[in-house]
């Protein structure tokens, strides 16, 4: 009976072959990692998050004088009120660990070298739009945090050239950041993610088309490759599972760490807390703004710090297979990043006083400097390696991907 | 000519089809952008919020040297009763980057009339000993209202208002009589202190 169902609906939709194509029989290389799960844990947290959104949605009242208590009474009265909306805010920072962590594979292992640019930028687009819906979401509780991280963001774009304080005012429907502009913001946060799927489909295609990358950096999927199911069902949801031990620790012992206190004040316009910061994801950004002493400079450098990342096709010229595990000096480059970012975040973090301000400025410095070094330096270290003699399999893997390449560009 | 006429008339011509799929092309464009207007109008302030123009304060109970905070279109004002020695100390100053003599910054010498808002990234700035303290970024002002350091680009703006009888301000409103048309901030265009011609009280 089973079968004869599946057979009328493939006459009339490729349902067998679809599954085929994309899950049993999709080739993925053998030696994926662990860090290859963030991919599919990302997609189950955005899953969690429009989930436990829907159901924090039918409490909530996106209504400047309502909003505050609204989410207090999700916490009091409703049933799991406070289940649902603790598993709201934690996965929201769970996002973007998981993006974070995503992001910094495929800058290891060179993952956004040709032939996945597109996976690259797609991605890109993806982590702006979680940004702005992280950064809307945030408006919605209505506590002191919420209202003057929302005014100071809509400050920014007071930077624009002659029309700044219009477009300000355009952005919050009011002078200043009011009712208006919490009504919107829910719309719109309720809005993207529902973009941010489609644009995840767009990038499963485009994943689906160029295949996984792994970490010998050699293009594996054709050559030496194992059916997506069971093998790596069986490793995602073995991830899944680590990941949600991890979860439900925050969720049920300590909710809060991802809440500021301040935010269970509610919104005044008159008052700005002590000390305001961020959310623990913008920090680096944040830093970054503060460094500049400029206004629009320091706007105009955040944003170029979050979009530079589309440009490392470009940037980085070695052509050596395999990412920082085989490039000394690119792995050296990426550490220093790594470690840039976490001085970055602490000095977003603390108040601005004379030293740091100054460590602001320096890892500002070596942040960009990093990227502006890269096609220079992935150049020579290129020339440096293949001078001290590469192993004759990976000069012909450069030849072949040479090749591949240039057939590409000869199809295009 | 005329056989040129005929032959763009002719429904078979391409040139005929391919003027025909630009103008469709042009009209529909034209009419998306316009329909596109009401949609982004409708995102700013609306009426209700436009009409929030004006605010009265009692200012009688303010002592010398102290502050109080109104709201005027959802904005905090600082209202600062201002001793001589303060009215003296600002008078020999010019601030720091966005220079403006005192004179120009208040109707009164006693009363300074300010914008609470920091036009570096619109926090509140917290009162202070000489002045108000911005707590997000550090921007210092004086007690004048003018930027002295920190990221701040401008001084605080003065809202137009005028006096009301002895005891009461009217903050959203200038007195035509009484127009001062310094411009008080350089930078703004149509930013000076006689906006009584602004009936709908938008940001000064
Ligand atoms: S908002 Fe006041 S210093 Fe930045």
């Amino acid at each position: 009976m089973a079968g004869r169902i599946i057979d009328w609906i493939d006459q009339r939709f490729p349902l067998t072959k679809f599954i085929k194509h994309e899950l049993t029989e999709y080739p993925t290389p053998r030696n994926l990692s662990y860090w290859w799960n963030f991919g599919s844990l990302a997609g189950i947290v955005l899953v969690i998050q429009i989930v436990s959104g829907i159901f924090l949605a039918m409490h909530y009242k996106p209504d400047a004088l309502m909003a505050f208590d609204s989410v207090e009474h999700i916490m009091r009265n409703v049933n799991y009120g406070w289940l649902i909306r603790y598993m709201h805010s934690t996965g929201a920072s769970a996002f973007f660990i998981v993006i974070y962590i995503h992001m910094a594979r495929t800058l290891f292992y060179g993952s956004y070298r040709a032939p996945r640019e597109l996976m690259w930028w797609t991605g890109q687009v993806l982590l702006l739009m979680l940004m702005a819906t992280a950064f809307m979401g945030y408006l919605l509780p209505w506590g002191q945090m919420s209202y003057w991280g929302a005014q100071v963001i809509t400050s920014l774009f007071g930077a624009t050239p002659f029309i700044g304080d219009d477009v300000v005012r355009w952005l919050r429907g009011d002078f200043v950041v009011g009712d208006a502009t919490l009504t919107r913001f829910f719309a719109l946060h309720y809005l993207f993610p529902f973009l941010i799927v489609g644009m995840v489909v767009i990038h499963l295609v485009a994943l689906h088309m160029v295949k996984s990358s792994n970490p010998s950096g050699i293009n594996l999927a054709d050559k030496d490759n194992i059916p997506f199911h069971p093998y790596y069902t069986i490793k995602d949801l073995f991830g899944f599972g680590v990941f949600f031990i991890v979860f439900a620790y925050f969720v049920f012992y300590s909710p809060n760490t991802f809440i500021e206190a301040d935010n269970y004040e509610p919104a005044n316009p008159l008052k700005t807390p002590p000390h305001i910061v961020p959310e623990w994801y913008f920090l680096p950004f944040y830093a970054i703004l503060r460094a500049i002493p400029d206004l629009l400079g320091g706007v105009v450098a955040m944003g170029v710090s979050v979009v530079i990342f589309a440009l490392m096709p470009f940037l980085d010229r070695s052509r050596i297979p395999g990412g920082a595990k085989y490039r000394p000096i690119y792995r050296v480059m990426f550490v220093l990043f790594v470690i840039d970012i976490l001085v970055l975040s602490y000095v977003g973090l603390k108040p601005p006083s004379g030293s740091l301000v100054i460590v602001g400025q320096v890892a500002t410095f070596v942040y960009f400097s990093l990227f502006t070094l890269l096609p220079f330096i992935s150049r020579w270290e290129e020339r440096w390696l293949r001078k001290k003699g590469l192993p004759p399999e990976v000069e012909e893997l450069i030849r072949q991907e040479e090749e591949e390449a240039a057939k590409r560009g000869r199809r295009a | 000519m005329s056989e040129h006429d005929s032959d763009s008339s002719n429904p078979e011509s391409p040139e005929r089809r391919e003027f025909l799929g630009k103008v469709t092309g042009v009209v529909a464009g034209t009419g998306i952008a316009a329909a596109t207007w009401p949609f982004i109008s409708s995102m700013n302030p609306s009426t209700d919020v436009l009409s929030k123009a004006t605010t009265e304060a009692d200012i009688s109970d303010i002592a010398p040297g102290q502050v109080h905070t109104v709201e005027w279109q959802g904005k905090p004002v600082f209202i600062l009763h201002r001793t001589d020695q303060q009215i003296d100390k600002m008078r020999q100053s010019e601030g720091g980057k966005d220079p403006t003599a005192d004179q120009k910054r208040v109707l009164e010498p006693n009363w300074l009339v300010v914008v609470g808002i920091c036009t570096h990234l619109g926090c509140v700035p917290n009162r202070v000993d000489d002045g108000w303290l911005c707590p997000c970024h550090g921007s210092v002002y004086d007690n004048s209202g003018r930027i002295l350091r920190g990221p701040a680009p401008r001084n605080l703006h003065v809202p137009p208002y005028q006096f009301v009888g002895e005891n009461r301000l009217l903050i959203g409103q200038a007195d035509p009589q009484r127009q001062r048309c310094e411009r008080v901030d350089p930078d703004a265009a149509g930013d000076t202190f006689c906006v009584a011609t602004n009936p709908n009280g938008k940001e000064v």
